[in-house]
């Protein structure tokens, strides 16, 4: 494989993994802030 | 009498007689790290060991990496085998706070821009004749996070770590520096001035436990070759979040990260001996360091004007400064850009956010760039 097709291929691959990869990291933390929720309790347990 | 007399001077001599102009220019470069740490307070606690690192591997006839010298050891046991820069990030996670990115994931995504530099940066290199994995190496400097590229670079190019560690710590500590120009540059007075509203979605504790568990599992299983990368940061993190590990969480973030601060710094330094140092591509390196942060400023500061676009004018472009690796410095880079714009932006919140996701962006960045790396079958699996 000659330099440019390496180069062009890890870029184009490597930004496009980057972003699918931390969006899907994103909806990850939706969905875990929907299963465990945050509860008002928890500010008044650190408060006590 | 005479002969012995003599025989024991020229010993004593040997190593003045041996230094050769390189070995002055390194022990002279050495010291300019040296004096950027200690008087300039440029990232002290590497660029010192570094400094001091390479003035000892420049000491002619000492020998200090030869097969059983001192800094050999080191070098053979925690940089070749990459566990130093390894047992860094699970300092790093102890040290981490989520909290912000999790209260507003949707910002995790200037941290992904905050990475394009990387890659923008070894089409570059390849451009001026760097071959593949040394072009990586050069490359991931633009992960402005000096781990991620000690751990690369150590893996594929270990001829360069020296002079890819010195351009990655030295431009992280000038992100101050660099950054502000290219913000103005990019964006309009207009855009500088838009308030950003208080983040308020806080989060449970269970979601900060469970948080580092499954980005280690998801983000390993779709790039596992960055494992080691991920899996440590968030052991550490875990650490510090389920807070029933107190002692080694401590550990990690004091003992263990400062113990191997100073092998890896020293290691570091003692790879910056003349002959492999002193050459032009070493000017190169430093070059193209500063392109790949510069190009991480452009990427993301262009990406949140894009999300500025798309939320009707929400989002404050500045926040995309922040999606590279050197936290919580370049936050504090945006909240200072904001405020001499209008005294009533505070961005310091979103700008974290953003700088937390830039520190997952640039591990995540490594791992696609290993994991891709072997898919092309460049290195072995």
């Amino acid at each position: 494989m000659d330099s440019w097709t390496f180069g062009w291929t890890l870029a184009l691959i490597g930004m496009t993994g980057t972003m699918l990869v931390l969006w899907f990291l994103s909806l990850l933390i939706l969905l875990l802030k929907k299963i465990f929720p945050y509860q008002p309790e928890e500010s008044a347990a650190k408060k006590g | 009498m005479e002969s012995a007399l003599v025989s024991g001077l020229q010993g004593l001599f040997l190593g003045v007689l041996s230094l050769r102009p390189e070995h002055v220019i390194m022990i002279v470069i050495g010291s300019v790290l040296l004096y950027l740490g200690i008087k300039k307070g440029y990232e002290p606690l590497l660029l010192v060991p570094i400094g001091f690192g390479a003035i000892l591997v420049n000491i002619p006839l000492a020998e200090m990496m030869g097969k059983d010298g001192f800094l050999r050891f080191f070098y053979d046991t925690g940089v070749l085998t990459e566990v130093f820069p390894l047992l860094i990030f699970i300092g790093i996670g102890a040290m981490t706070d989520f909290q912000p990115l999790l209260e507003n994931p949707k910002i995790i995504l200037l941290g992904a821009a905050g990475q394009f530099g990387i890659f923008l940066t070894l089409l570059l290199a390849l451009a001026v004749g760097f071959d593949k994995l040394d072009a990586v190496a050069v490359a991931i400097i633009g992960a402005c996070d000096g781990p991620t590229a000690i751990y690369v670079s150590s893996k594929f190019a270990p001829h360069m770590l020296g002079a890819v560690s010195v351009a990655a710590y030295s431009y992280m500590s000038l992100v101050p520096l660099i950054q502000p120009p290219i913000m103005r540059v990019l964006t309009t007075q207009k855009e500088r001035t838009i308030v950003m509203g208080a983040i308020r979605q806080p989060v449970s504790r269970t979601t900060k436990i469970v948080f580092p568990i499954v980005v280690t599992i998801f983000a390993s299983i779709l790039a596992p070759k960055g494992a080691p990368l991920i899996g440590t940061v968030m052991l550490g993190n875990l650490m510090k979040e389920s807070g029933v590990v107190d002692r080694l969480k401590s550990a990690s973030e004091n003992e263990i990260t400062n113990m191997v601060t100073l092998l890896l710094g020293l290691c570091i330094g003692a790879t910056m001996e003349a002959d492999k140092f002193l050459r032009g591509q070493t000017l190169l390196v430093l070059a193209l360091g500063f392109i790949a942060i510069s190009l991480d400023t452009v990427v993301g500061v262009l990406f949140g004007k894009l999300m500025c676009l798309l939320t009707g004018g929400k989002v404050n472009p500045l926040i995309g400064a922040a999606g590279i690796s050197a936290f919580p410095m370049s936050a504090r880079v945006v909240q200072v850009e904001g405020q001499k714009y209008n005294k009533k932006s505070y961005l310091l919140m979103h700008a974290m956010s953003a700088n937390a996701g830039g520190q997952i962006g640039s591990v995540i960045a490594a791992a696609v760039m290993l994991s891709v790396l072997q898919g092309m079958g460049i290195v072995g699996g």
